[in-house]
């Protein structure tokens, strides 16, 4: 099974280095949204800077659809969710190896938006030890969540618009809990944010099990 | 000897339209057979029965020694199988769509390139992505993959579509060898002068309904079928 998922998610960075959509496409939008939201909500940053941990998980929602999008998009094309069936590699594998191709595209395009609240937002980060276990578990909770999503969305013609209405009100804890912890990694609240770091991880870990044990039928014809 | 594909009364359904009505086959060891039929008869529906991509509602379907209606899963890393569909990776390159395919099913990549050189794949398309290939060097590389698998059954859907003469030569020859070394193929075709050339018999399907041996093609031999279509 770990040999299944390593050789599934280096085949699915080795496609997101060939296409270049997360590059090129997805990381703009994520930019420009952050960008839009500094255009709406106040031009002197106060605001911005009070809302940064909202503004940044936001983003990171949005972005990570996109990205679910992609990943398993290829996946339905050409009778390639057919050919992963006839491969005999354990869907548990396959299921695992989407997950951290995700976790690895999406912590990347969490550092770009680091970077870009904090030039655009005026944004100190303080607390970086909670920040990155924040960020670390919250990403590995939106990828075992939307690859479960992802993979049942896949064969369907509505998929596009499908997945994001089924996987943003189910990553709603995942952005109130990456919310919080942000926050108290930024100093907003003097309570230990590591509550919420660990909620995030329980989180991830419900996704990660059931998605090891769903993905088997969900990869079957309905 | 048991037949490595024993269809009874095999019922398959597409949603709620059967698309397998109540098939009956079998195929036996080394055995090339041919599936004829019209468009819509059935015949994509059963190599995918076969494949254990498509489940049988009903009847019994036995290939490879496994039970597909208990566990259809079981027989696939068995099979090969080569339909419309290209199974490659658009975005990746074509010596990458075999590497992945060949350790996926654990072969080695040595395997992979052998195949690609079997199918007569020119080694300066390897590194290209696979959308910049034509159709037949696509397919090409598609059997390619399915080859480096070493599969015990070959379930092949159309297999000469879009080749040249030379690439559907090397399809022939390859199906030959693959019956001679003790693997089983069979394929579906509309091609029947060429098929007519490669198989050891033909069945007919037609309506989901494979048609009794007195009514096919096997009574009159394979040999008149490609004379019938021969222009």
């Amino acid at each position: 099974m770990i040999r299944d998922a390593m050789l599934v998610a280096a085949k699915d960075l080795r496609l997101e280095r060939r296409s270049k959509i997360g590059l090129a496409q997805v990381m703009p939008f994520a930019v420009l949204v952050l960008l839009l939201f500094a255009f709406a909500l106040d031009p002197d940053r106060n605001i911005l800077r009070q809302a940064t941990p909202g503004l940044f998980w936001v983003t990171v929602l949005f972005s990570a659809v996109l990205t679910l999008q992609r990943s398993f998009g290829v996946e339905a094309e050409d009778g390639i969710l057919d050919a992963l069936r006839l491969s005999g590699m354990a869907p548990a594998g396959i299921y695992l190896g989407k997950v951290a191709a995700l976790v690895v595209q999406l912590l990347a395009l969490e550092v770009v938006l680091a970077i870009g609240v904090a030039v655009l937002y005026d944004t100190r980060f303080i607390g970086i030890p909670l920040l990155i276990g924040v960020s670390i578990t919250a990403t590995l909770g939106i990828a075992a969540a939307g690859a479960v999503y992802g993979a049942l969305a896949a064969r369907l013609r509505s998929r596009d618009t499908l997945l994001p209405l089924l996987l943003l009100p189910l990553l709603a804890p995942v952005l109130i809990s990456a919310t919080r912890g942000f926050e108290v990694s930024l100093e907003r609240e003097t309570v230990s944010g590591w509550p919420w770091a660990a909620l995030l991880g329980i989180f991830a870990l419900v996704y990660l099990t059931l998605g090891s044990v769903l993905f088997r039928p969900l990869l079957e014809d309905a | 000897m048991e037949s490595i594909v024993h269809l009874r009364a095999a019922v398959a359904l597409i949603g709620r339209f059967p698309a397998l009505a109540g098939a009956d086959l079998d195929v036996d060891h080394g055995e090339i057979v041919l599936l004829r039929g019209p468009n819509g008869a059935g015949k994509t529906t059963l190599l995918r029965v076969c494949a254990g991509l498509v489940s049988v509602s009903s009847g019994t379907a036995m290939v490879l020694g496994e039970d597909l209606v208990r566990n259809r899963a079981a027989v696939r890393r068995r099979v090969g199988m080569l339909g419309h569909a290209t199974f490659l990776y658009e975005d990746l390159t074509v010596t990458e769509n075999i590497d992945f395919w060949a350790r996926a099913a654990g072969a080695t990549v040595p395997d992979g390139r052998a195949a690609l050189d079997r199918l007569g794949v020119a080694s300066r398309l390897w590194s290209l992505p696979v959308s910049a290939l034509s159709a037949g060097q696509r397919r090409r590389v598609s059997f390619a993959s399915m080859l480096c698998r070493r599969p015990e059954l070959w379930l092949l859907d159309e297999p000469h579509a879009g080749l040249d003469s030379d690439g559907r030569d090397v399809i022939d020859d390859l199906m030959r060898e693959a019956a001679s070394v003790g693997a089983t193929v069979l394929f579906a075709s509309h091609e029947l002068d060429r098929a007519g050339g490669v198989a050891h018999r033909s069945v007919t399907i037609s309506g989901g309904v494979t048609v009794p041996d007195a009514e096919s093609f096997d009574s009159v031999g394979i040999a008149d079928l490609a004379d019938e279509v021969a222009p």
